[in-house]
């Protein structure tokens, strides 16, 4: 609302836009540069904090990593002076914070199971997030308005759902841990295609829906209050939760499902204004979730472990909540103002550094610091639904609150696991847990509201 | 639009205050009872940051903690392991301990009451913490001469000092070696253990204070002395003697374990039978005294209780409301009857005494890392059993009965030993239970022994106490006598 007054304001003093409007902006980005100097040196205090909490000394090589990558951020934040210099002056820091915490945490636990060198997990993930923020980079040079994606509507579809059961080829996917979402190159890396795959659908839906919203929302009959879809418009929610339930079985993987699932029916809403089809879909994928917990053991194992986490027969059972409680003990160990850097013994939880991550920060960082990162992701989702509010184009608004949204319910899903709010599925923390392609897409996600938002604050202001 | 996103914006609202509450519940709420969990190995490996006292056997230790270059600092290591084992018990890094390292974990973690002033002067001095070392009753030479007379058979052997109830040797076969459950590797430590929960002889029962069997004949001294006790009776006093015996108001026999009568004759005195070791009189005896005042005895001696030595002892059973047929049979140790080695070693140590039950105790002292005693055990009684009389006619007994009776074996040359085996069925087919109880020298007892060997010492049902058990005893008695 701000920023409409001003913009108000400046058009009434036509003599002297062109200089303010060159000069006004660079605020914003004065702003980023700030906090995110202060993001730095919160990700660089952490890592000496690790340091002298878990060696008792100093050493130098991690730090040098971590430099670099304050130098990638601030070449991002260059980046952002000319080519979106009207963009959010809050998402940047937010996710440098966030990344950087993490792979403090993944260094502190690599320190605990004496990893070392380049092939441990918190260099992977420092080489990892430098390609991450050098894709967002990318995307914020080559797709300089948001509304050419636009375009690729149906293209990104494909690739979304290509990429989602890419895993499934025989030879190039791998199973982890039962869950099948993973792809190998070579015997160095492996990627999790789902989480690009999320951008990827995040478009399309944001695409689609606008195009098709009209047949979505308009017809169709008045049941108690509610206007129900004629059975032929079921079509597109059937496609997804078909979709969904596949990724369920084939894959394994309850997480995944839900996410899409979860973002599809958000984003539907949004089109379509219509609450009938957040019923449709929740019973739907209620029923669909019902029927896999009595059929599928992986499913049924999950409920029990979330309902009954502490019974003896289920923390000893294979596949039982054995992981969930370890959490739950270093989460109590760190109480509300955790153990300190270091100090810790996160270790001790199985994937400390992955889907257990908010575990191990709580368990370190206490309480306090767990409200601290929630409240992190809460700004960068607020940030990305403000855009939603502030758009002028019913794609931007939607693929805005889409990819906000899917930031969001990926941290509800993974940390309502962790702290027994839902069953837990795997899915990986934005930005904090260790994985490359968990990276790579979060902060692609964070380029797009960075290219979204400043497309609004760009745009002539329509008037209606 | 907008309408729709100020709703998902309160469902993500929403979904944040839900975390935001469920983080608060496990840190803030639950975090106490997470924390208190046995299965919480943090809380463990927090234990292992201060040096866990000693336990220390004449100065010795059996049990220490030795510095390490990992995780838990230290290193729980034991001397002379499956010797001590029945005591120390061990400390794993993944379960709960045993023994006196959990009997007494406060004290050896330096987290109990009394040390509470050692930890406030070790935080303002800037000393590390360090637990209390805990000094135990065991007598090294008798321990050795009981574990080496044991030989490879599975049971227990007690012995006790019969004025003050000081446990001098507590041994159980087959033993185990705690080192192995205390190595700092999880998966070393469940394969150790689910190694010996799976063996059939139970190494890592404490057979001396957690086994139960029948007493059979050696509980015939309760049934002696509540009979003394009652006035009505004299070692003089006798008893038909048939070779088969009914209850009244039962069709089954009992026998003797001769098969025949007890000795010559038709009436037989109590002091025969008790020599003799001869059921039938004993079931005649037993219901004619009646299951209650048997029980009463038998409560007085330490039956139907548990203490604390401080390890938990099982309770040994005199049943209630028994009919005469099960009070005939439960008059020499047989139906419901049950005991540890500790609580026969309790009968045998109070006729030692005189009449008066001691407390039976493991530990001696307890010591703070400067060596000041922090608690120091005194011999408690637990009450009078029986008058001085009765207990010197009972010990004359014994004698007999070692001298010249079903005991013999337990005969050593000078000393007079006094003493009384057993021979308990566990069912038609079953292996025996073999007994021995008694003390030594029977003028001045010193010490006090029980001898149990379960599964019939490998000989099923052929062999008997006085063959098997009583020659334990008597090795551990010379031991301890000559030394």
């Amino acid at each position: 609302m701000q920023s409409l007054s001003k913009a108000s304001a400046l058009s009434a003093q036509p003599a002297t836009e062109p200089v303010r409007r060159l000069r006004l902006p660079q605020k914003l980005r004065n702003l980023e540069l700030f906090l995110l100097l202060i993001a730095c040196f919160i990700n660089a205090s952490a890592v000496v904090l690790v340091q002298l909490g878990a060696l008792g000394e100093l050493d130098p090589t991690l730090v040098l990593l971590g430099a670099g990558l304050s130098v990638l951020v601030i070449s991002l934040h260059v980046v952002l002076r000319f080519v979106a210099r009207d963009a959010d002056p809050f998402i940047l820091p937010i996710a440098t914070v966030l990344n950087g915490i993490g792979i403090a945490m993944i260094y502190r636990i690599d320190i605990a199971d004496q990893q070392g060198g380049w092939e441990s997990a918190a260099v992977r993930q420092t080489v990892w997030s430098a390609l991450a923020i050098f894709s967002a980079i990318v995307v914020l040079l080559v797709i300089r308005n948001h509304r050419v994606l636009f375009r690729y509507t149906y293209i990104a579809g494909l690739v979304g759902v290509l990429l989602l059961f890419l895993p499934l080829i025989p030879g190039l996917g791998q199973e982890i841990s039962g869950a099948r979402v993973w792809i190998r190159f070579g015997s160095f890396a492996t990627f999790q295609p789902g989480e690009i795959a999320k951008i990827a659908l995040a478009v399309f839906f944001a695409g689609y829906l606008v195009r098709n919203r009209d047949s979505l929302s308009m017809v169709g009959k008045k049941i108690l209050g509610a206007r129900f879809p004629r059975f032929r418009d079921l079509g597109p929610i059937l496609v997804v939760w078909a979709l969904s339930m596949s990724v369920i079985i084939f894959q394994r993987d309850l997480g995944t499902a839900l996410l899409y699932f979860g973002l599809f029916l958000v984003m539907l809403y949004l089109a379509t204004g219509r609450l009938s089809w957040v019923i449709i879909g929740m019973s739907l994928f209620l029923g669909g979730a019902l029927i896999a917990s009595q059929t599928l053991n992986y499913v049924n194992g999950r409920f029990t472990n979330w309902l009954d986490a502490l019974n003896p027969d289920v923390y000893n059972a294979k596949g039982g909540s054995f992981q969930l409680v370890q959490g739950l003990f270093g989460l109590a160990k760190g109480g509300l103002l955790g153990t300190g850097w270091g100090q810790g013994r996160p270790e001790l939880t199985p994937v400390p550094q992955s889907d257990y991550i908010i575990a191990s920060l709580g368990e370190e960082l206490g309480l306090a610091g767990l409200f601290a990162i929630l409240a992190l992701y809460l700004m960068f989702v607020a940030r990305g639904f403000r855009i939603g509010f502030a758009g002028q184009d019913d794609f931007g608004k939607l693929l805005a609150v889409g990819l906000a949204f899917v930031v969001a319910l990926q941290c509800f899903i993974v940390i309502g696991g962790v702290t027994r709010v839902i069953p837990l599925t795997g899915l990986t923390t934005p930005f904090l847990a260790a994985g490359g392609s968990s990276l790579v897409a979060n902060w692609i996600i964070a380029a797009l509201l960075l290219r979204l938002s400043d497309t609004v604050r760009n745009q002539p202001r329509l008037v209606v | 639009m907008n309408r729709e996103l100020k709703r998902v914006s309160i469902v993500v609202m929403l979904m944040f205050v839900a975390l935001l509450g469920s983080t608060s519940v496990v840190q803030a709420f639950q975090a106490d009872n997470l924390s208190a969990d046995p299965r919480n190995s943090r809380t463990l490996y927090d234990s292992y940051q201060v040096e866990r006292g000693a336990i220390l056997v004449k100065g010795k230790p059996i049990a220490q903690s030795m510095p390490v270059d990992d995780d838990f600092k230290f290193l729980r290591t034991y001397t002379n392991p499956e010797l001590y084992a029945p005591i120390t018990g061990y400390i794993p890094i993944n379960g709960e301990p045993t023994g006196l390292e959990f009997a007494l974990n406060s004290e050896l973690t330096g987290t109990s009451n009394s040390q509470f002033f050692d930890k406030i002067s070790a935080l303002v001095t800037g000393q590390d913490p360090k637990g209390a070392a805990v000094e135990v009753t065991i007598d090294p030479v008798a321990q050795q001469a009981a574990w080496d007379a044991l030989g490879d058979y599975t049971g227990s052997v007690v012995v006790t000092e019969p004025a003050t109830g000081r446990i001098l040797a507590m041994v159980s076969k087959p033993g185990f070696n705690p080192n192995l459950l205390t190595v700092h590797n999880n998966a070393e430590v469940t394969a150790s253990y689910d190694a010996l929960v799976a063996d059939p002889n139970d190494p890592l029962i404490n057979r001396a204070i957690n086994s139960l069997n029948p007493p059979g004949s050696i509980f015939k001294l309760v049934v002696t002395t509540a009979a003394l006790e009652s006035g009505n009776y004299t070692p003089e006093s006798t008893f038909l003697n048939p070779s088969v015996y009914m209850a009244p108001g039962t069709t089954s026999a009992i026998e003797n374990s001769s098969g025949g009568t007890c000795g010559a004759g038709e009436t037989v005195t109590l002091a025969t039978a008790l020599r003799l070791s001869c059921n039938i009189p004993f079931a005649e005896l037993g219901v004619e005294l009646g299951d209650t005042t048997i029980r009463e005895t038998a409560e007085k001696f330490g039956f139907n209780s548990t203490y604390s030595i401080p390890m938990t002892v099982s309770e040994s059973t005199y049943p209630r409301g028994l009919d005469d047929p099960q009070t005939a049979q439960s008059a020499f140790g047989q139906f419901d009857v049950q005991a540890t080695p500790l609580q026969m070693a309790m009968v045998s140590g109070a006729i030692a005494n005189g009449g008066v039950v001691m407390a039976p105790n493991l530990v001696q002292e307890i010591l703070a890392p400067n060596l000041s005693a922090i608690q120091t055990f005194e011999a408690t009684e637990l009450g009078r059993v029986m008058s001085e009389e009765t207990a010197a006619t009972i010990t004359a007994m014994m004698v007999n009965g070692v001298q010249d009776g079903a005991a013999s074996n337990a005969r050593i040359d000078g000393v007079d030993v006094a003493g009384k085996t057993g021979t308990a069925q566990n069912g038609s087919t079953d292996p025996f239970t073999l007994w021995f109880t008694g003390f030594a020298p029977a003028n001045d007892p010193r010490y006090a022994i029980t001898v149990l060997i379960e599964n019939g010492g490998g000989e099923g049902q052929t062999g008997f106490g006085n063959k098997l058990a009583a020659p334990v005893a008597q090795k551990v008695l010379e031991a301890v006598l000559n030394k």
